[in-house]
């Protein structure tokens, strides 16, 4: 029950609790030796039947009773009327078991189990149930019951939603009448059912309905849940889209074949290509499985599909992922033709791509860019060496807003082109979103009040999808305060923010512009590296906005407060990235970098990897890293002048893949002799470690 | 007066205390005093128990208002002054309490026919709080084996136009409730709130409950010392409620009386702390007893039952009852003024220590008396200090005011029905489940408080006529087409009893007295001026000593081993 203090046991407690403990032992003992052999007598059944009476948890008792039950079922099958008494005294057995311990879950489980095996009068189910209710309004195991017996006798959802709305008059806390009226409306609302067609209406009413409860009592969380439950419904658009790619539509490809760059072409439409692949990534709304050549046609020159393999970008060990990444080659052998190739991309044109949810691409949707190849200029050396990134802010300079605007404008361009295939958000998503909205700017002096205006701001923002975030300043003034306002949940509230944050950045060209700059190394000044966008000293605690980040080969989150880089993975074009000054505390955090097989820098110095002996991470991370480590880990083979390398299977599993030239881990805990030993062994294409050339010999 | 009955002499003679009188008050006192080892005799000149705060049959009723609401004629001079050769005698006399009695019954026939069927209440309109001090008495002595309750199943604010609106009393209530906006069910529950957290802050020490404070604590400052001394009608402006919600709070969960807004004509301006305590009262009220929906309950058969069950408490404990037996004079020490006993109308003195009556009784202020000092001493047994009345109403409808509910508390507060109303009026429907009338007919008691006969009797009828169809001759002007027509199902009016009755504090002396039931909704008043008068008499006795179960005893145990 709920409210209730626990007293501390006194001495006759105990000695009554030990002598239950004996007579249970002796209990228990009888009744498995009659479990083992198969004695089903009613001497025997009575046995167990005391043992369950104490003890309801014993599922052995119970699966005794489960064979006993159907072997004395077998024998008398023919007689309606034992039949009748075997399970009405396997149902009163439960009941008394219940009442015991009605929080039971084997005891449960055997009522169900029996109900389904075959039922004679559920009236007195529900009678039950109305007992058990009372006691306990909140008693999960109870509702889980009464949806298996509403089932069973086929009691109408209407009902059962009225019966909800009366428990919620009485209690606005049940938590589980709120929850059970979530999984009916959907029922009724996916059944069609007559009243419950018109989804606004139903979904109007509800908030309706929850608004009278959360401004009632606003510290109770139950409808808060509700609301949540409700806006996801509102909001969320069920079949997944396709959010972006790279290359985008309308864009031109430029491919090279060395570093020079020619300072016209566009710093998003540029590849070097060098194994005479180049990628193509899809961003889809949410995770989806089922990319494959045949549900994603690809079109160029006189190739089609030729068996294209995509590949998930997730660091979940499953199917599904937001971002797919094939490798297109170039349509022609001959590299040195200025032509070029149109490629067109058609996706969804069949069925096949899925959410994890279970929905369907159900909009096919087209793209189209071109490929050319820039002419090989052999005025450089091959593999005149590997320059040192030096990411010092006077390295740094900002780009030259004539020279990417037009770009940009451009680009800009392409990722609208998104809101085609999305559908215009309903009419009747912007009312209710705004009726909420209007409501609970006057709830905004409590903290769930602000924090459900920042989601319904951010749901509105969504929803309008012009690419404008016109409420973006509130929303980071409503988490500023409720980081000030509720410390206990300062970190998601700190993620939240630097999401929005972000957004805000990308949406405008203003904002990005001056956050797009050209690295020019004071000793290097010839070469050519690609553009420099920089996401540093943001305070962000964590990254989004992926699907505008595709394009981006060199990245600087310095000087944030990252913990998790997870989604970085889908930034397949990344060169260089330096996380240097940032907040991440285990190599676990950076499991993203496994799948960045273009890295070629990266600098994570002054982190707080290894500062703490139990890593935190992995419990934040979606993945931790000791389900996912295979055979790869083969610790007596990297055991480094008689040094255990056993610390650092973490580093091992990270880097091991990567073909890292230059390193930067110093500031790190972890950083020490014997883990500079292990990254040479583990990398042995890098060549600069923590700013110092290795020796290769 | 009929002839005093002819009883065998009491014996012994001799007692700790004399209590007149078998009101409530009375009968904790009565039974506080047995439970504690003191010899009580406990007499009342009716046939019945309660005295002012009995339950009677419509004859009854009739009989003791018309009784007690005219002065009597002076007793026979055979019985006045008869002095001893010890004591000085006092004769004593019954004073009227009631005024402007007006019995009317508008069904003869049907009232006939039920007439012993119904347990009127002489202190209506009256319940208990859940979380009342009574209901404590009631378990403490023991009393509570007598008597059984049932819920009062809602309250109810009225207004001119005869609309009932529920009072939100409690969260559930607040959620359901259809006339409060979205931002008054939020305030009004974030002052519940803070009124719950600053409960739980001041009364520290509950090992339960330590987390919940601290948390509250952090999270909101409590009220201040300031704020808590300053009218609470002020604090709740400052809290920025709408007046809506403070006429809720203050008349119909606080139960203020006059009009908190009007501080010149108030006489019970409520301070904050008040306030607080009167709404914390409620809310531990409301969901306190598994059975009770709301946060009243009334005693099946009628207050009336209170009283005796006190009596019976007392008799286990072997108090002395003699009922139909009057106190005709009191007998004072000669020498030093001094109480020493009573003379009964039976002719036998008894002598006590102490002595309590009941507010009835007066000393005949007879210019002969041999002690001036007498006079000055006990001058409250002469003159009763009356600064106001109450006036209280009895209806017997036909049909229940609210087609779905039969047992309702409605409250009018102050100027809601007519400009010069300046007190709240409270009215309290029963049904025949409650045992207080016959099945199919309800009983509706009305009550406020009032200067004089005219102002009462005129706030009595503007409830009624809000309530109820009257079926003749009563303000039938008053009432206009309109009205009936917009205020839903009237009730048909059987039988209506209209009286003023006098309020009068108690004292406390060598001989006490009670007061008269008050014009409050809850016997707490009266509860606590009992248990005063008694730690008075007895101030090194317990008020009910805690009956000590084997629980108690090893918790008690428990914790003189730990220190």
């Amino acid at each position: 029950m709920h409210g209730r203090p626990r007293k501390a046991p006194v001495p006759e407690d105990e000695a009554a609790s030990a002598a239950k403990a004996e007579k249970l032992r002796a209990l228990q003992s009888q009744v498995l030796s009659n479990h083992r052999h198969k004695i089903y007598t009613e001497e025997a059944l009575e046995l167990s039947t005391r043992l369950v009476e104490i003890n309801p948890e014993c599922y052995t008792a119970w699966n005794y009773r489960k064979l006993a039950f159907e072997h004395n079922l077998t024998r008398s099958d023919s007689n309606p009327n034992s039949v009748k008494s075997i399970l009405e005294e396997e149902l009163r057995v439960v009941e008394i078991a219940l009442r015991q311990n009605f929080k039971s879950y084997s005891a449960w489980h055997h009522r169900k189990w029996v109900l389904s095996k075959r039922h004679s009068s559920i009236e007195k189910e529900l009678w039950l149930l109305e007992k058990f209710q009372s006691a306990d309004p909140r008693n999960f195991h109870a509702w889980s019951y009464r949806r298996f017996i509403a089932a069973l006798m086929d009691r109408s959802d209407v009902d059962e939603l009225e019966y909800t709305q009366n428990l919620i008059d009485k209690n606005i806390s049940n938590y589980s009448a709120w929850h059970n009226r979530s999984v009916l409306l959907s029922n009724l609302m996916k059944k069609n059912v007559e009243g419950f067609t018109e989804k606004d209406e139903v979904l109007t009413k509800e908030y309706e309905l929850v608004r009278e409860a959360l401004f009632t009592d606003e510290d109770d969380q139950s409808g808060w849940f509700y609301h949540l439950w409700l806006l996801d419904q509102t909001v969320k658009a069920k079949s997944p889209l396709l959010v972006s790619s790279w290359p985008a539509h309308g864009s031109d490809l430029i491919l090279f074949q060395d570093r020079c760059l020619d300072a016209s072409s566009s710093p998003f439409n540029i590849f070097q290509f060098d194994s005479g692949t180049f990628p193509l990534i899809l961003y889809f709304s949410q995770a989806v499985e089922g990319v494959n050549s045949s549900t994603v046609n690809v079109e160029y020159g006189s190739n089609l599909n030729q068996g294209l393999v995509w590949k998930p970008l997730s660091t979940y060990k499953s199917r599904a992922a937001q971002a797919w990444i094939t490798q297109l080659s170039f349509p022609n052998a001959d590299l040195h033709s200025l032509e070029a190739y149109p490629v067109e991309i058609t996706v969804g044109h069949c069925q096949g791509i899925i959410s994890s949810s279970g929905f369907h691409y159900s909009q096919s949707s087209h793209f189209v860019f071109t490929v050319r190849v820039q002419p090989v200029k052999k005025e450089l050396k091959e593999g005149s060496g590997v320059e040192k990134i030096s990411w010092t802010d006077e390295n740094f300079y900002l780009c030259e807003p004539h020279f990417v605007e037009s770009n940009l404008v451009a680009w800009f361009h392409q990722l609208c082109l998104k809101n085609e295939h999305e559908p215009v958000a309903n009419a009747w998503q912007v009312k209710i979103i705004e009726e909420e909205m209007k409501h609970f700017c006057m709830l905004s002096d409590c903290k769930i009040g602000k924090l459900t205006l920042a989601r319904l701001l951010t749901a509105y923002d969504a929803l309008m999808s012009s690419g404008k975030l016109v409420h973006s300043q509130e929303i980071l003034g409503l988490y500023i305060d409720l980081m000030k306002l509720d410390p206990p949940h300062y970190q998601y509230y700190k993620n939240e923010h630097s999401v929005v944050l972000l957004q805000q950045v990308m949406s405008s060209r203003e904002s990005l512009l001056s956050r797009c700059f050209h690295y020019r190394d004071l000793t290097s000044s010839s070469r050519g590296y690609p553009m420099c966008l920089r996401l540093n000293k943001l305070s962000l605690s964590r990254i989004g906005s992926f699907a505008k980040l595709l394009w981006v080969q060199m990245l600087d989150l310095s000087h944030n407060e990252l913990q998790s880089i997870e989604g970085l993975e889908a930034l397949q074009l990344l060169i260089h990235l330096s996380l240097s000054e940032n907040k991440l505390s285990s190599f676990t955090a950076l499991e993203p970098l496994r799948q960045l097989k273009s890295l070629k820098s990266l600098d994570i110095s002054y982190n707080e990897i290894g500062a703490r002996s139990i890593d935190t991470t992995r419990y934040l991370c979606s993945s931790p890293l000791s389900n996912s480590i295979g055979n790869e880990w083969e610790q007596d083979r990297i055991l480094v002048d008689g040094v255990s390398m056993t610390n650092y299977w973490e580093a091992f599993f990270v880097l091991k893949g990567l073909n890292l030239t230059q390193l930067d881990v110093v500031g790190n805990a972890i950083a020490d002799e014997n883990f500079t030993l292990f990254l040479v062994r583990v990398l042995p294409t890098l060549k600069w470690l923590d700013g110092v050339q290795l020796n290769l010999f | 007066m009929n002839e005093p009955p002819l009883y065998p002499p009491i014996d012994p003679t001799t007692f700790d205390l004399i209590v007149v009188g078998t009101g409530l008050p009375e009968s904790v006192i009565a039974a506080a005093a047995s439970a504690s080892g003191k010899s009580v005799l406990h007499i009342d000149q009716n046939n019945f128990y309660g005295s002012h705060f009995a339950s009677l049959t419509i004859p009854q009723l009739t009989s003791f208002l018309n009784a007690n609401s005219t002065s009597l004629p002076p007793p026979s001079s055979s019985n006045t002054v008869t002095s001893s050769d010890d004591f000085s005698v006092e004769n004593l006399t019954t004073r009227p309490l009631y005024s402007d009695v007006e019995i009317s019954s508008f069904s003869n026939q049907l009232l006939e026919e039920n007439s012993n069927k119904f347990y009127l209440d002489l202190s209506g309109p009256r319940v208990l709080f859940c979380a009342d001090r009574s209901i404590d008495f009631l378990i403490k002595s023991g009393a509570s084996q007598y008597v059984e309750f049932k819920s009062i199943d809602a309250s109810f604010l009225g207004d001119e136009n005869g609309k009932l609106w529920n009072v939100p009393d409690s969260r559930a209530a607040i959620f359901k409730d259809k006339s409060l906006s979205l931002m008054e069910k939020n305030r009004l529950m974030r002052f519940f709130k803070l009124v719950q957290g600053q409960l739980a802050a001041s009364s520290g020490g509950d090992r339960v409950n330590e987390n919940k404070e601290e948390e509250q604590e952090s999270e909101s400052p409590g009220i201040s010392e300031e704020d808590l001394e300053r009218p609470f009608v002020e604090f709740m402006t400052k809290m920025k409620l709408p007046s809506k919600i403070k006429s809720i709070i203050l008349y119909a969960i606080a139960m203020a009386d006059f009009d908190q807004d009007n501080k010149e004509e108030c006489k019970d301006l409520l301070k904050t702390k008040d306030g607080i305590a009167r709404l914390a009262l409620y809310q531990s009220s409301v969901g306190r007893l598994t059975n009770a929906l709301g946060a009243f309950i009334y005693p099946i058969y009628g207050q009336g039952e209170m009283p005796p069950a006190f009596c019976r408490r007392a008799a286990v404990k072997g108090c002395v009852y003699v009922l139909r037996m009057q106190v005709i004079a009191l007998l004072m020490d000669k020498s030093s003024g001094m109480y020493k006993g009573i003379r009964l109308a039976s002719g036998q003195d008894i002598f006590s220590q102490k002595l309590v009556l009941n507010p009835s009784l007066t000393v005949l202020s007879a210019s002969s008396s041999p002690l001036d000092s007498f006079h000055e001493r006990f001058h409250f047994l002469c003159l009763r200090d009356v600064k106001q009345k109450v006036a209280r109403g009895i209806c017997i409808i036909r049909s229940s005011l609210k087609p779905d509910v039969s047992n309702f508390l409605v409250v009018y507060p102050p100027r809601s029905l007519y400009p010069e109303q300046i007190t709240s009026i409270r009215a309290l429907q029963l049904g025949g489940n409650l045992a207080v009338c016959p099945p199919g007919m309800f009983v509706l008691y009305v009550s406020a408080l009032c200067d004089d006969a005219h102002e009462g009797k005129k706030l009595l009828n503007a409830a009624m006529n809000a309530l109820l169809t009257c079926p003749d001759s009563v303000n039938p002007e008053s009432i206009s087409t309109d009205q009936i027509e917009n205020s839903g199902p009237k009730s048909t009016l059987l039988w209506r009893a209209l009286y003023i009755q006098e309020l009068t504090m108690g004292h406390f002396d060598s001989i006490s007295s009670t007061p008269m039931p008050s014009g409050n909704l809850d016997h707490n008043d009266i509860l606590d001026s009992a248990m005063k008068l008694y730690q008075k008499m007895y101030p090194n006795e317990e008020f009910f000593p805690d009956t000590t179960s084997p629980e108690n005893c090893e918790q008690d145990d428990e914790l003189s081993l730990e220190t």
